[in-house]
């Protein structure tokens, strides 16, 4: 019989204060086997850690049971100290008195005797557990990201600059994303393309960075460690190989696109560079607008390449690649007008949003930056900006707060300010939420010194009245109604993930959460990681973020990249799923309920395998076996039953 | 059967344009007070503090709003310049610093210039004059009337 030794924590009053500890040890002390059970006040200190090692020494133990808080806390402090003691460090477990326990109950005898039981039934539970040894894969190191904002952009730069390979995957014709059509960035008021651009052409002549614009992750299998992807180019119909990116083509194409880079202000050719400071600056050709696909004739551009790099026979290619790790900063959207029915669902004249005010402010935007209203082109004397655009509103829109928006909508006030002298911007807002480095400062700027208006309340209705527009708001701070009518409305419109991030979950078999943004492992402690391994989330595809923000999480996912490339080999955790191959009927139940790709059938063997390196150690399939062919280590259904009947007192 | 008729709106929005928010009525406090109005980022503090607030049918907080969006009318028409005691609570008390005393003076002052005065002999009664200090009633005078 295993020799083994207990040990129950009061974590301070934690647990002490509900659970009677020492009566706890005192009871589990008197089961067979149990050579040793005593309490302490902090297990996870020094000392505590130091009890244990010394405990497994001098008892000669063979199995530990630490009861103290959730295993996701400590288990691999006490692991690891075991491991230091000379016993195998999946001979310890914890039990949870805490989470499950202490904290949940306020009758001290019952709770007493319900930890008593828990810790009974990891006793019963230990008995049977083998000694493992984690499971040792090799690593490819090379990282793939996907998205070429500047979040992509950041964490691209910053593992390649480490030393290791990058395949850098975006959609659109070039990297930049959404921060190359902003004007200038709060709260500093630097002009965004003029910070952006240096990192987009550093990132297009980095020897370790693979640009893969106008592209898509098609699929990803594998594991952490050792990713295949395969990735869809679109077709551009112009050979970048060759293509000087002259711009020719682009002058001569008759064809009107509006451009979705401009917000729709302006229009450019089928065959078009989304804007002059794209990387790569090479055209691509809208296959939709493009007359010679559509008619068969044209082929203005063809006839002006002379180095004939237009295509038009040219096909999407699919290319294999094989990486380590994937960051995942897809980028975010925004709520559509039409949406927003209150606000005129997109139909009244001089109802823009955010973005398309920043098209207005920008130097290289449709208007040279000079604020002309899209209806008739006149400078707009009175501006009214709407905050939370269906953000906060739980009952119609979005839940959240969108986190940007009153940041942005103060900068386009004051930048609106200083472009028209003797133009009123006036701001609604619910609250005014200025959480960052010198944005409080920013706001008050606003607000004391540029003579913006802000005005507490949501408004209510946005109408048209003749050739007016006109919005009904409120002050709360007067306790009176407002009505502006109004030259322009910017709506501050949430954020929202894009519609591609649904499917790229699908595909990287990642989480998102309940809006749809990227789920982090932990809110607070990992929040660059996603709970599966090998994929770090960054930017606002994971939630609403500035820029600073965005940069800073790339940073730490590109580190968290980086730390796991400099290991020589990864080590996995080796309570996984394991099959009898003698009892397994090949019925291939595990493989469909396997959401990790783990399981594969054998065709030679007629049973169904387990791939170590890709099992989480779930037990789906354990439980959907219907022959008991497939365990989990050291979570065997004998080691379940036993527990059970711990668990009910019994034995 | 006589009919009734509602009575007239009290509270009609509040039309707002550049030269309610920024020209005229407000300017002209901002002078006389050398206050900047939209300094005032609504926290309350001087409200709170204010000894005689439970005599004003609107706040100095909510005044300082009013006076931000140009609301001529509603703030000159308030007791609220003419039960304010002058203590100084409120500027003391200002987390942005501004001398809220001072805006009710110009308030008062743009108020006495439009011709009314808010106090005269014929509202002190015998007993008052007989046990008020002068200086009292002729500071009184001085504020109140033109």
């Amino acid at each position: 019989m295993k020799r083994i030794g207990v040990f129950v924590c009061h974590c301070g009053i934690n647990i002490a204060s509900t659970v009677d500890v020492q009566k706890v040890a005192e009871e589990v002390g008197k089961m067979p086997g149990v050579v040793f059970a005593t309490d302490y006040i902090y297990m996870c200190s020094d000392p505590g850690q130091a009890l244990v090692r010394e405990k497994i020494r001098e008892e000669n133990l063979d199995a530990v049971i630490v009861a103290a808080c959730s295993p996701n806390l400590h288990e691999s402090t006490f692991r690891t100290a075991a491991g230091e003691a000379g016993l195998n460090p999946w001979q310890l477990e914890i039990a949870n008195i805490r989470e499950q326990c202490s904290w949940v109950h306020s009758d001290r005898e019952k709770a007493t005797e319900k930890a008593i039981r828990i810790v009974k039934a990891m006793v019963e539970k230990t008995r049977l557990n083998e000694s493992l040894d984690p499971i040792s894969v090799p690593i490819t190191r090379k990282a793939l990201v996907i998205g070429g904002g500047i979040a992509g952009i950041q964490a691209a730069l910053d593992i390649a600059d480490a030393g290791y390979e990058v395949i850098l995957v975006e959609k659109e014709p070039s990297i930049g994303g959404h921060m190359a059509q902003l004007s200038e960035t709060f709260p500093t008021l630097d002009c965004s393309q003029c910070i952006l651009t240096p990192k987009m052409v550093a990132v297009g002549k980095h020897g370790n960075i693979e640009l893969m614009t106008y592209s898509t992750v098609e699929e990803i299998s594998g594991y952490v460690g050792n990713f295949t992807v395969k990735i869809r180019r679109k077709a551009a119909y112009v050979d970048w190989s060759i293509c000087t990116g002259c711009g020719q083509c682009t002058e001569v194409c008759p064809a009107k696109v509006p451009s979705s880079f401009d917000r729709n202000f302006s229009t450019h050719g089928a065959v078009y560079v989304p804007f002059p400071q794209a990387v790569p600056n090479k055209p691509v050709i809208d296959r939709e607008h493009c007359i010679h696909f559509k008619t068969g004739k044209c082929g203005l551009c063809e006839k002006t390449c002379e180095i004939g790099a237009i295509r038009f026979d040219q096909e999407d290619q699919v290319f294999r690649r094989e990486v380590g790790a994937v960051v995942v900063a897809a980028g975010y959207d925004t709520l559509p007008l039409s949406e927003l029915k209150e606000y005129g669902a997109g139909r009244v004249p001089d109802v823009i949003d955010g973005l398309a005010f920043e098209r207005l402010l920008s130097a290289s935007g449709p208007t040279n930056g000079e604020i002309r209203r899209p209806s008739d082109g006149k400078v707009p004397k009175e501006v009214v900006f709407v905050q939370c655009a269906g953000s906060r509103d739980p009952e119609r829109h979005k839940p959240y707060c969108s986190k940007i928006c009153c940041m942005y909508t103060t900068k386009h006030a004051l930048l609106y300010r200083h472009r028209v002298h003797d133009g009123q911007p006036y701001i609604f807002y619910i609250d005014i939420r200025t959480g960052g480095k010198g944005y409080e400062e920013f706001y008050h700027r606003a607000e004391e010194d540029e003579g913006i208006i802000y005005l507490r309340g949501k408004v209510a209705k946005i109408f048209r009245d003749g050739a007016e527009t006109v919005v009904w708001g409120t002050d709360t701070l007067t306790g009176k109604n407002v009505e502006i009518r109004a030259d322009l409305v910017v709506l501050a419109t949430a954020v929202i993930p894009r519609k591609s991030t649904a499917r790229l979950v699908r595909k990287l078999h990642i989480q998102a959460g309940p809006n749809g943004f990227l789920a982090e492992a932990h809110p607070k402690l990992r929040p660059v990681e996603s709970i599966n391994s090998g994929f770090y989330l960054a930017g606002a595809a994971q939630g609403p973020k500035d820029i600073p923000e965005s940069v800073a999480q790339a940073g730490g996912a590109a580190c968290k990249v980086i730390s796991l490339f400099s290991r020589n080999r990864l080590e996995q955790d080796p309570a996984v799923a394991w099959v009898d191959e003698d009892l397994c009927g090949g019925c291939r139940i595990c493989i469909s309920v396997c959401p990790y790709d783990a399981r594969k059938f054998d065709e030679e063997k007629g049973i169904a395998v387990v791939n170590e390196a890709l099992c989480e150690g779930c037990g789906s399939c354990v439980a959907a076996c219907a022959c008991g062919a497939t365990q989990q280590k050291n979570l065997t259904d004998v080691q379940i039953k036993n527990m059970i009947t711990a668990s009910l007192g019994g034995k | 059967m006589s009919k009734t008729s509602l009575p007239p709106p009290e509270n009609l929005p509040m039309r707002l344009t550049r030269d309610t928010v920024s020209e005229g009525f407000k300017k002209r406090v901002a002078e006389l007070s050398g206050q900047n109005p939209d300094s005032c980022y609504q926290c309350g503090n001087c409200s709170s503090g204010c000894p005689l607030a439970c005599e004003m049918n609107i706040l100095p907080s909510r005044m300082m709003r009013l006076v931000q969006l140009g609301q001529e009318e509603t703030v000159l028409e308030s007791g609220t310049i003419w039960i304010c005691a002058s203590c100084f609570q409120c500027t003391v008390r200002c987390p942005r610093g501004i001398d809220i005393q001072s805006v009710m003076d110009a308030l008062r002052q743009i108020a006495l210039d439009l011709g009314t005065d808010h106090f005269g002999p014929d509202q002190v009664t015998p007993e008052q004059a007989a046990t008020v200090p002068q200086p009292g009633l002729v500071s009184l005078y001085r504020k109140l009337s033109t």
